[in-house]
Parts: C-alpha cells; sequence; structure tokens
C-alpha cells in the first residue's frame, strides 16, 4: 500500500520546487524575516538535528564546540553543497528551489557563532545550483552580501569532506587533509570552521523561527524532523521530503517501488550498504536507529536494485568509481582501492584468481582507518556490506550482460 | 594526557619505505602494498627505544610518537 511519506512538508512547503527558485521577497512573505540568534544553539540542541551531508553529527553540538573557542579568535562558517555523492540529488534539489532556507542558515550561523565569513561551497557540476545560490546572494542585504563568497568546488566525491573544503578555501586544492587538527578547531585561515551541509542549514533557518518542539513534531518513533531522500526506485531518482523515521519500504513503494521487484537495496549511497530487500524494507530511515544497526543513512539515498540487476556487478561499478576518487594521498586508499576495483571486476567476468575472495576480505579489513579522510572507509564499508550478505553471487558469479544498473 | 605512548601516522606523508616495520615488528606490519598496520595502544616501556629508532628512521618523518589521548587510554 502506499501512503503518504511527508505528513506535510517543511523545507520545500510554499511553491512548486520543480518550478525553481522562490524569490527573496516571496520567502520574506511567506516566513519572515531572520529571527535574533539568541539561544538558537541550545534550541539546535533540544531539536536533535543530526547533520545531513551523510555523519549524521548533531549540528547543536557543532555549533557549541566552535562557539567555545577562546575569546576574540575569529570562525568562518562553510554552507557545504558539494554533494559528491553520485545517486544523490536532494542538496542540488535544495539549493536550486530554496536557496534562501540555505542562505538564512548560513547567515544565522554566522551570527550565533559569532562568525565573520561564510563561504558558499557548490560543486561545479551543479550548474542550476550554482547559479540559483549566486542570484539568492546577489538579492541578499548588503551586510549579508559583503560577509560571503560562492566557490565552485571540484565535482569529486571527496570534495564535500570537510577537511578538504576547509582545504579548498585556504590553498584552492579540494582534497582532505590529516586530521587532527579538525576544521572545528582549525580551519579556513587558520580559525574554527563550521563545515555545515546546506540542507543541515535549511533546517536551522526553520527551527530559529518555530523552535525546537515544532521541529521534533515530525519524526516518527525517537527521530525527530523531515528529511530530503533521494529515492531510486524507477528510471529517475525522485527528491522527497519524508518523515524522519519512516520505513524504507514506504519511501520506494511511494515512489513506485515494490518488494517482489526488488533484487536488493542500496542504503546510503556509495558509502553505505546493500541490504536484502526483504530485510530493508522495514527499516526505519533515522540516522541514529540505523547507526544502532551498523548502517547509515548518508546523505539519505535509498536506492532500489531491480530484479534483473546484480548486486557484483553494481558493487565492482562502485568500486573502480570510488578507486578513482581516492585523492591518491594515502598509499593503502590509492592502491588498495584499486586493487580491490581489479579483484571484484575479475569476480564480475568470472575469472576470479585462487583465493581472490579470501584476499577481498582480508582487505576490508586492513583499509580501515588507514587514510588521512575516511574514503578508504567508506569505500570499504560499502564493499563488506555486499560480501557479507551477498557472498554466495560472488563465489558464483558469471560474465553476464549488465542490466537494470542503478542511475 | 598521560605519560603513556602510542605511534601516530600522517598517511599523506608516508611513501612505505618499511624501515618502522623492520624496526618494531611488535606493533608494526605491512600491507600487500608495503604500508604499515600499526597496532592500537600504548607502546609498552620495554618497546620504546625501538619505537623511537622507527619514528627517527621515517624518511618522511611521518611516524611520530604522541601521549595517548585521555579518552583512549
Amino acid at each position: 500500500m502506499i501512503e503518504m511519506t511527508a505528513s506535510e512538508p517543511r523545507l520545500l512547503a510554499g511553491p512548486d520546487p520543480r518550478l525553481g527558485a522562490e524569490p527573496y521577497e516571496a520567502h520574506l512573505r511567506r516566513l519572515g524575516p531572520l529571527p535574533a540568534p539568541a539561544g538558537l544553539i541550545e534550541t539546535l540542541e533540544r531539536s536533535r538535528l543530526g547533520g545531513r551531508g551523510g555523519a549524521g553529527f548533531p549540528v547543536g553540538t557543532k555549533w557549541r564546540s566552535i562557539a567555545g573557542r577562546p575569546a576574540g579568535a575569529s570562525a568562518v562558517v562553510i554552507a557545504n553543497g558539494c554533494e559528491g555523492e553520485p545517486l544523490s540529488r536532494k542538496d542540488r534539489f535544495l539549493m536550486t528551489s530554496r536557496p534562501h532556507l540555505v542562505l538564512d542558515g548560513a547567515f544565522l550561523a554566522q551570527r550565533a557563532l559569532g562568525a565573520e565569513q561564510v563561504l558558499l561551497l557548490v560543486a561545479g557540476d551543479l550548474g542550476d545550483a550554482h547559479a540559483a545560490m549566486a542570484v539568492a546572494l546577489a538579492e541578499r542585504p548588503e551586510e549579508e552580501r559583503r560577509s560571503a563568497r560562492l566557490i565552485t568546488a571540484p565535482a569529486r566525491y571527496v570534495s564535500g569532506e570537510s577537511s578538504a573544503a576547509v582545504n579548498l578555501a585556504n590553498t584552492g586544492i579540494s582534497v582532505p587533509t590529516n586530521v587532527p587538527p579538525h576544521p572545528r578547531e582549525r580551519g579556513v585561515g587558520g580559525a574554527p570552521t563550521l563545515v555545515q551541509n546546506v540542507e543541515s542549514l535549511a533546517h536551522v533557518a526553520l527551527i530559529a523561527r518555530r523552535g525546537d518542539a515544532w521541529f521534533r513534531s515530525a519524526g516518527r518513533g525517537s527521530a525527530t524532523g523531515t528529511f530530503l531522500a533521494t529515492v531510486h526506485a524507477g528510471a529517475t531518482p525522485v527528491v522527497r521530503e519524508l518523515d524522519a523515521g519512516c520505513s524504507l519500504g514506504e519511501a520506494l513503494e511511494a515512489t513506485g517501488g515494490s518488494l517482489v521487484e526488488t533484487r536488493a537495496v542500496l542504503l546510503g549511497g556509495y558509502f553505505g550498504s546493500w541490504l536484502p530487500s526483504a530485510e530493508a524494507w522495514g527499516l526505519p530511515l533515522d540516522q541514529q536507529a540505523l547507526k544502532g544497526l551498523g548502517l547509515s543513512l548518508g546523505s539519505g539515498v535509498v536506492a532500489a536494485l531491480h530484479m534483473a540487476g546484480c548486486v557484483v556487478c553494481e558493487t565492482a561499478a562502485v568500486m573502480r568509481y570510488l578507486a578513482g576518487e581516492s585523492s591518491a594521498q594515502c598509499g593503502p586508499c590509492f592502491f588498495g582501492l584499486r586493487a580491490i576495483a581489479d579483484a571484484c571486476e575479475r569476480i564480475q567476468d568470472g575469472r576470479p584468481q585462487a583465493g581472490e575472495l579470501d584476499r577481498l576480505r582480508r582487505w576490508v579489513g586492513e583499509l580501515p582507518g588507514r587514510g588521512a579522510c575516511h574514503h578508504p572507509d567508506g569505500a570499504t564499508g560499502f564493499l563488506r556490506s555486499a560480501l557479507t550478505r551477498f557472498g554466495a553471487d560472488f563465489e558464483s558469479h558469471r560474465s553476464h550482460r549488465r542490466i537494470g544498473a542503478l542511475a | 594526557m598521560s605519560d603513556k605512548l602510542e605511534l601516530a601516522i600522517d598517511r599523506t606523508r608516508c611513501d612505505g619505505s618499511r624501515l618502522c616495520a623492520e624496526l618494531l615488528p611488535e606493533f608494526i606490519r605491512v600491507d600487500d602494498w608495503g604500508y604499515p598496520i600499526i597496532a592500537p595502544g600504548a607502546i609498552p616501556t620495554h618497546l620504546l627505544p625501538h619505537g623511537r629508532r622507527a619514528v627517527a628512521a621515517c624518511p618522511l618523518l611521518a611516524l611520530s610518537l604522541r601521549p595517548v589521548a585521555a579518552d583512549r587510554r
């Protein structure tokens, strides 16, 4: 049965978001001006808003750590619109349709944290989102405009990683740096830097106006608020605003998917997990609950692999992509992911070397934690989910035409 | 902070010289590409001289000893 998946849209309330950006005047008429930032950090903590870039780190906690820097020290805010995850479309959709919610959140962060600069990072391949953010910024009052800068980030998987975002602002080079120091402690120009996903900032814009109790009034079970998901259940991915905690099956069914036609579900994107569809269908789309199960919602990607598709072929393609997206700074990531992609392709082609699967399993255990950023951790976590839940498919795979591939 | 020391590595510097693994095999082995896999935890006192030798031997200054963080003691 198809149910309504969000009780009512919040980020996407107002004019039809498919028609493009809501102009500043209309945005102000609908939502009113930005409230003063007094007490905002406490409000965010009570809202239990988690970051929407992938890791789900509590937004209020992150803001408080930067607010607690030594008196007199400067701070920087980065609105992260890099959206490197190939299966995600939601940040682009949000920036294209509601750019002023994103800017509201960024300028609220600037005021609440006493930051000077606001940097808006948008990936270079998101042309319409970049244009919408540029137009929106030009519509803002002069004092906001003068403190903000729109930066084009390379369209790479790691561009949105927080130390890579800081590195881009500092040096023009968008690769991760060794952490610590964390950007929260030492970021742009050495100043404590808030790197916050654009959807997280858009939620802040509404929470600041309506309060934490309003935010928590949406969401099922212990999950709070709504979130943007990119749902792949057919030829084209669909961005939906869903109640946090709604079931994965609901999200797919509302988008035209069905359990009997789904071979497997990819939850969380390329750093996420493959799940057998029957196991996946009842899962709550809630970052905290999923974490407890060793899973992640990532940036909100839910993708159904059709019965005609093949987990082995899809996994091999993802591993090749992730190997190519290594920023080639750390040996284990650069060499390890390339070796993994080669092995996956040999299995895909039905000509594995002796001990290939055992070696893959060993590498999956050896690579995590051995890069400056979490790229090898995410990539091997994804492969581990495939080997754990679809190991038999890897053992018996024969070469075949690749059909039913994910977008 | 504590007086116990553990190994830390800057992965962006490490070039896989394998010297550290030769000098402190009790804590460091190498993967299939020659890059170190470091066992977690504090270096026992009797191995500390070997740890310092491993740190000093790294041609790229990628390896260091640091106090074990309080939350990981």
